[in-house]
């Protein structure tokens, strides 16, 4: 029987059980992460076509990928949709949060209210969102049957605004996990602050902007990535919602990459639009663990 | 059909609380009526209306005749409820050549899910156990290169993957997308399972050595039994998460073994003939109903699976 502490036979068979046991995390840690990665950016330096192939070219893909409109126009979307996706998850989740710490009736309600759309899919999100801002029958329709006539807002069928059709049906799904994560922060922040703030007479919204949420910095830290690492992968919603249109003006980095991996059949490409990807991802979480990881460690 | 109507119930009863919170008249002593109890009640309802808005449009829609649905508007209720176009996107509703409808979706994914769910979590326990009870040499280091990976987008890792099972022989089938589905379970459940376990006292794990149990007698006998809670904790991510996924059942199947999320989009955004929106409602509930239910039924577990899966180690 292998042991892990008892006696001392030969290094390699000293927890031989948990060594075997642990094959499949070992093979995913190196095989996939690492391998598939390292896999991944070698061969977007490569003119891989159809088949992955090895022959240097040297960033003569990136220079397509950078010089591409669809490249382009996803990237700015992606940094829009980013940028107010955000904001206005860390906003309305704090702001809902703060509304539920109120100690109301029914906060259980409310709460699986706000929460329920994170349990759906983002197939489903985009859908519903597609019908819901249906230029004929929807959100639109309804304003002008009113009497309205010349009320316009069909985002899915404009260009210019159909990265926020996008954002709503995002921020439908999303914000009720923000506001999870910021109503157990709020509970974590000790009753007697609130009794210090108040003998002091400091009102409620000055101690919520000076004292908790300053105090709340590691679960804005985490909500941050969590929320980040999540809108680089920004795909399904789209897919079901627009499909990338009208024409281009809603794809996405991670749709222009299986675009081209599985249906233009131009790896190169793809694997040269998912490595700017992982560096984009690499640009927000690096300086997050060096701080949260490596700063601990130091002290 | 009972399921639809448990949903109504559901929608129902929110849509109470919605309208009870605008004017709180429960039984609390003083000042039920303050400015402050309104603003906050007000807000709070708007909010709720938001979120609830979508999910009576689906249901109103998917009970409309198309008739109806093309004179009235999204947010009227039906004047004659038909259960026609949950018939229709259940069994006929086609996507290309096919024209049976969801179920084959429904049962794909049931196909997919359960062993999904099975091994991924079977192997991410396994692997928490061996990290807080049996560390060996290294073993940390590949923890953390889970734990880095996690934040890897799936993107880059899709292709070497297609290759790795291509080369083993199980791309396009059914086992080739349950490895896919253990392997990216894999860091947030590693991490759920490891932090569970070392908190288990110390003593015990001690006590079972001494009576000369091994790694698996002591996984099985002590480990399994007293950790039911965060294995339950883990189902639920699991069984939404893959029974939600697009991406990777789009990749890694064939479209005879599509699951329902990728068949539910085909279905609703095939462009041939016209749009039947009420079809299209019945069809998203349908596949929204599972992890809408597990949602419903495991209440606080899910929101202390997502807050284990947010919060780090």
């Amino acid at each position: 029987m292998p042991s892990a502490r008892s006696g001392r036979p030969s290094p390699l068979s000293r927890n031989l059980a948990a060594k075997i046991a642990s094959i499949p995390m070992i093979l995913t840690a190196l095989v996939v992460f690492v391998g598939g990665t390292a896999w991944t950016v070698l061969y977007s330096f490569t003119d891989s076509k159809l088949l992955p192939r090895l022959r240097f070219v040297g960033l003569e893909q990136y220079e397509r990928l950078w010089a591409a409109p669809r490249w382009l126009v996803a990237v700015e979307n992606l940094a829009v949709y980013g940028a107010l996706s955000l904001v206005f998850s860390l906003v309305v989740g704090f702001l809902l949060a703060a509304l539920l710490d109120q100690k109301i009736r029914f906060e259980d309600a409310f709460r699986t209210i706000f929460l329920y759309p994170f349990a759906l899919s983002f197939i489903v999100t985009g859908l519903v969102w597609q019908w819901v801002l249906n230029p004929d029958f929807g959100l639109q329709g309804i304003v002008r049957s009113l009497g309205w006539e010349s009320f316009s807002f069909d985002p899915l069928y404009n260009p210019d605004i159909v990265i926020y059709g996008i954002l709503i049906a995002g921020l439908w799904q999303g914000t009720g996990l923000v506001m999870c994560l910021m109503l157990a922060g709020l509970r974590g922040i000790d009753e007697d602050i609130w009794k210090a703030a108040r003998v002091d007479g400091i009102p409620t919204w000055k101690t919520y902007l000076l004292i908790v949420i300053p105090m709340m910095r590691p679960v804005f830290v985490t909500t941050l990535v969590l929320i980040a690492s999540g809108i680089v992968r920004l795909y399904d919603l789209v897919v079901a919602q627009t499909s990338g249109g009208p024409g281009i003006a809603s794809e996405v980095p991670a749709k222009y990459v299986y675009d081209y991996m599985f249906l233009a059949q131009n790896l190169g490409q793809g694997f040269a639009a998912s490595t700017m990807m992982l560096l984009t991802v690499a640009i927000i979480v690096v300086p997050w663990a060096y701080l949260e990881f490596g700063g601990r460690r130091r002290v | 059909m009972s399921n639809v109507g448990a949903l109504n119930a559901a929608a129902a009863s929110f849509d109470a609380v919605a309208r009870d919170a605008v004017g709180p008249r429960g039984a609390r002593p003083r000042k039920t009526f303050s400015r402050r109890n309104v603003f906050l009640y007000g807000a709070l309802a708007l909010a709720a209306l938001y979120y609830l808005l979508p999910l009576y449009v689906m249901v109103v829609t998917s009970l409309k005749g198309m008739p109806e649905i093309r004179l009235g508007n999204i947010f009227s209720p039906p004047v004659e409820i038909t259960f026609e176009p949950w018939a229709k996107a259940w069994a006929t509703a086609c996507t290309g050549l096919n024209c049976d409808g969801l179920s084959r979706g429904f049962w794909n994914s049931v196909r997919i899910t359960v062993p999904s769910v099975i091994a991924s979590i079977a192997v991410a326990s396994v692997n928490g156990y061996a990290l807080a009870n049996w560390r060996f040499k290294g073993a940390d280091t590949f923890f953390t290169i889970l734990i880095v990976g996690a934040f890897i987008p799936y993107q880059v890792m899709i292709y070497p993957l297609v290759i790795v099972l291509r080369e083993i022989g199980l791309y396009g089938s059914l086992w080739g997308l349950v490895i896919v589905h253990s392997i990216f379970g894999m860091p947030i459940l590693t991490l759920l399972f490891r932090n569970y376990f070392a908190s288990v006292p110390e003593e015990l794990f001690k006590a079972a050595r001494v009576d000369g149990a091994g790694f698996w007698g002591i996984y099985f006998k002590i480990m399994m039994p007293m950790s039911l809670p965060i294995f339950v904790v883990a189902v639920i991510i699991q069984v939404t998460g893959i029974w939600n996924d697009f991406l990777f059942g789009v990749i890694y199947t064939r479209p005879e073994s599509y699951p329902m999320t990728v068949q539910l989009n085909n279905i609703v955004n095939t462009t041939m003939g016209v749009k039947e929106y009420n079809v299209n409602m019945a069809a998203t509930i349908l596949t929204g109903l599972v992890p809408l239910v597990i949602y419903f039924l495991s209440g606080k577990l899910f929101v202390r699976g997502i807050a284990a899966g947010a919060v780090k180690g």
